[in-house]
């Protein structure tokens, strides 16, 4: 096929060409942009927590409040939602991964740092490791003796009083190899204000209630402190349980003392689901604008190239009646349409390094992947040829006669 | 003449239906993803106090210790420094505010306990923020110094315990103590819930919770504090507190202050006065470092903590991309459409239409599509709209259209499609009418 009568044919419809290279150009950079930030989504969305999810629950009661028996009410809870047909292990705790509420503290490396080196969250509570279904990497799980009671260890961090402080300390891994990289965290201290803390053992993963920054999601740390602020965690046998252990559960709870009030009760799972719905929104927001640009650029390629066709009837009649093939003609617009496209797709690839460039400051996106180039580049040439397919088929379809007529 | 043109593009509109159709759609579906959006951030970037917020101001100071000046102090205050700056008077207006949950119960009816918010603020709240009341009113200066166990509650509040009924004077049971209805509010819903604003650095884009509904019940500062004493949070602390959720003698800072100075005169003083505090303080040991305190008003505090929500602003850019791409969709379909007309051109050039005469009538057909293409896009925009409306956000109940923004989404598609048009109408006018008679 020859491209050089193709060109200068272009150049004397300098104006649609443009259009059809801009509108193409437009859409190459957007959709690669947007199909990036759809997969950022999708990847934050299968976010790996560490725990257990399909077999945990979670309730939330509100002001079991100060009163003096409070350890010994969640000692009478637990007790009570353990014994529950189809309940693995509970847990009473101060916070849980995706609950969105967290409390959070400045870690140091060395006591006299003017600025802690990172930030990490705390999770606090008895059986946390076996409640949520965490993974031990290294060194231990915290043990029956290394904890105490949260009220007891605040008022002995006010009163200076060393000995009632928690000695011990669990950290996910994420968070060990930032704060030593390629060495062994296990026995290090990292200082919380002033109090050191002494590495016992390391959890693959798990997640913070509330994540800002992606790169510090798994910075948790667990203390061995007991909790009794009405938070449970349930794990149950099998995922097939949970809707009645939660029933169970929660009928037991209200059993125990009818005067509280349930602030939550799910599954990690809709937790989980609840947790990402502003990302599953914005992704299938994308996911709609892509459909549509796409759309409307096939359109656009389908008018102006039927214009186009009805333009050159009669020069189509006259390189027929001159013995040009149906599949000469057809070659003809289709590569017409593979050029324009071609160009359009080389403006586009700039255009999207830009558009990424100008997010990667504003929204802390990372830089494009390079193969959404040529992919993007294949989606829009098939698109180009799909659309030119109908006018080029008119196209094919004059008959040289037309050649004759008023010339 | 108008009318003709009218009539002529109407004709030639119906003449060719499947180009017709694409371009309207083509503008319908732009304007219908940029409205939308542009709704939204419009409702989310807008003045919650028009007329009055260049009056309001957020003063700062920083008590921690451990920082220095170069930094920007904490977004919220400690009580000693929120209670001495609040208790000099020295704006003409001031209020603390706090909030927190707590579980709230209408004794007389014995229902259930609710958790709901509580705002705990000072009596200037009221006209400072221009809060409208429904029944009774604000308490006065003294119930916030003396700690009366007064309260009043939003519109929804009180039609949920008292079906819209005048409440005033009822005892309503938060956690454990009593407090007495002084004023029911009309249904107030201020876009961003400014007053609460804070901490937006840190929320990496994801604010949309700025836009929550107002708490449920409200009292007066020192009142609130003893009722729902061992639940207030933190902003954040320097050291540990000795017990949680009791803040007042905590090194945490939790508490906000907002002031109404009504001229720029007295805004130079108060800042000189926030500026005079921290020195004093530092002379008095208890802060280190006297010279960093800000005071922004309340639309900069808003843009300081950028509440718009990122993903907003994202789609925004988004869909004007779309319409962009729709308007060189558009004007590649209008040229089509005009150049196919040639000969007619032609003739009518050659029976005495001037050049401005044929531009004016591509242009009036331009524009006709742009309005119906507008009436397709409000119809989207709805849709739009309601589809936000059905997400989880905290703003979706906002998303509806209002009046300018229904306007402009019609300037918006007149405005699209006349552009569109210029460069085809351009090339139409420009057409040789004796190369296109002979060609006839």
């Amino acid at each position: 096929m020859e491209i050089l009568p193709i060109l200068s044919t272009l150049r004397r419809h300098k104006i649609t060409a443009f259009l059809v290279i801009i509108e193409i150009a437009l859409t190459c950079a957007i959709v690669c942009n947007a199909v990036f930030i759809i997969n950022q989504r999708l990847d934050r969305m299968n976010m790996q927590s560490g725990v257990d999810e399909h077999n945990l629950l979670h309730i939330e009661l509100a002001d079991i409040g100060v009163t003096k028996d409070e350890k010994a009410r969640t000692a009478e809870d637990l007790a009570a939602l353990r014994q529950i047909p189809g309940v693995a292990q509970v847990a009473s705790l101060n916070q849980v991964p995706f609950g969105n509420s967290s409390s959070n503290a400045g870690i140091k490396l060395d006591p006299k740092q003017n600025l802690s080196t990172l930030n990490a969250t705390m999770y606090s509570g008895e059986n946390i490791g076996p409640g949520l279904g965490l993974q031990v990497i290294a060194g231990r799980d915290l043990q029956p003796d290394d904890f105490m009671d949260f009220d007891v260890v605040m008022r002995a961090v006010h009163a200076r009083d060393t000995k009632s402080i928690p000695h011990v300390i669990m950290i996910t891994q994420n968070m060990a190899q930032r704060l030593w990289p390629g060495q062994q965290a296990l026995g290090k201290q990292i200082y919380l204000s002033d109090i050191p803390l002494t590495v016992v053992g390391v959890v693959k993963e798990l997640v913070r209630p509330s994540i800002g920054d992606d790169a510090a999601k798994s910075y948790s740390m667990i203390l061995p402190m007991r909790e009794a602020r009405g938070v449970y965690v349930i794990r149950t046998a099998s995922p097939q349980d949970r809707d009645r252990v939660l029933a169970a559960a929660l009928a037991k709870l209200k059993e125990i003392n009818p005067h509280r009030v349930v602030l939550k009760k799910h599954t990690f799972d809709d937790m989980r689901h609840d947790f990402f719905q502003n990302d599953r929104a914005m992704a299938g927001l994308l996911v709609g604008v892509c459909v549509a640009l796409l759309v409307v650029t096939a359109l656009g390629i389908v008018g102006l190239g039927s214009f186009w066709v009805a333009q050159r009837r009669r020069q189509i009649g006259v390189r027929r009646a001159l013995g040009a093939t149906r599949s000469n003609i057809l070659r003809y617009f289709q590569t017409e349409n593979f050029l324009l496209a071609t160009i359009g797709i080389a403006v586009g690839m700039v255009l999207a390094y830009g558009i990424n460039l100008l997010l990667m400051v504003h929204y802390e996106l990372p830089r494009l992947p390079a193969i959404y180039f040529p992919v993007g580049a294949l989606l829009l040439w098939v698109i180009g040829q799909l659309a030119v397919l109908g006018p080029a088929m008119r196209a094919a379809a004059v008959p040289p006669v037309v050649a004759t007529r008023s010339v | 003449m108008f009318a003709y043109y009218l009539d002529l593009a109407f004709r030639s509109l119906r003449r060719n239906t499947m180009l017709t159709a694409l371009m309207v759609l083509a503008i319908a579906v732009g304007i219908g993803a940029s409205m939308t959006t542009l709704t939204v951030t419009h409702l989310l970037s807008g003045d919650p106090l028009p007329g009055r917020s260049q009056h309001i101001f957020y003063p700062q100071v920083d008590p921690d210790p451990k920082r220095t000046d170069d930094k920007e102090p904490y977004d919220k205050l400690d009580y000693q420094s929120a209670v001495d700056l609040w208790s000099a008077h020295r704006a003409d207006r001031q209020a603390i505010v706090v909030d927190s949950r707590l579980k709230l119960s209408d004794p007389a009816s014995g229902a259930p306990p609710v958790m709901s918010m509580m705002l705990s603020t000072t009596s200037d709240f009221f006209p400072m923020f221009d809060v409208p009341f429904q029944y009774g009113g604000a308490w006065s200066a003294q119930d916030d110094v003396s700690r009366a166990r007064v309260a009043v509650i939003s519109a929804d509040l009180n039609q949920k315990l008292f079906a819209g009924a005048n409440s005033v004077g009822r005892t309503l049971r938060l956690r454990n103590s009593d407090v007495r209805i002084v004023g029911v509010l009309k249904p107030w819903r201020p876009s961003p819930q400014f007053y609460m604003v804070a901490g937006g650095r840190f929320a990496n884009g994801d604010t949309s919770d700025y836009y929550s509904k107002t708490e449920d019940v409200i009292t007066p500062f020192f009142t609130g504090l003893e009722i729902n004493d061992g639940s207030f949070w933190q902003f954040t602390c320097w050291s540990l507190p000795a017990r949680t959720g009791h803040l007042q003698d905590a090194p945490c800072v939790w508490l906000g202050l907002w002031v109404q100075l009504d001229n720029a005169a007295k805004v130079a003083d108060y800042r000189r006065f926030v500026a005079d505090y921290a020195a004093q303080q530092k002379a008095l040991g208890r802060f280190t470092h006297a010279g960093n305190t800000r005071m922004r008003s309340l639309m900069e505090w808003l843009d300081f903590n950028g509440v718009v929500p990122s993903d907003v602003r994202l789609q925004t850019w988004l869909s004007f991309a779309f319409l962009t791409i729709c308007l060189f969709n558009t004007v590649g379909l209008l040229l089509a459409k005009f150049l196919r007309r040639s000969g007619e051109i032609g003739v009518r050039r050659a029976l005495g239409a001037s050049r401005a005469a044929v531009f004016a009538q591509c242009m009036v057909e331009s524009a006709v599509i742009g309005l119906i293409g507008g009436l397709f896009g409000l119809l989207l925009t709805l849709l739009g709209l309601w589809l936000v409306r059905q997400q989880p956000v905290a703003y979706a109940d906002l998303a509806r259209l209002d009046v300018p923004m229904f306007l402009l989404t019609f300037v918006l598609a007149v405005g699209t499609s006349v552009l569109a048009g210029v460069l085809p109408a351009l090339r139409a006018c420009r057409v040789a009418p004796a190369w296109q008679l002979k060609t006839l």
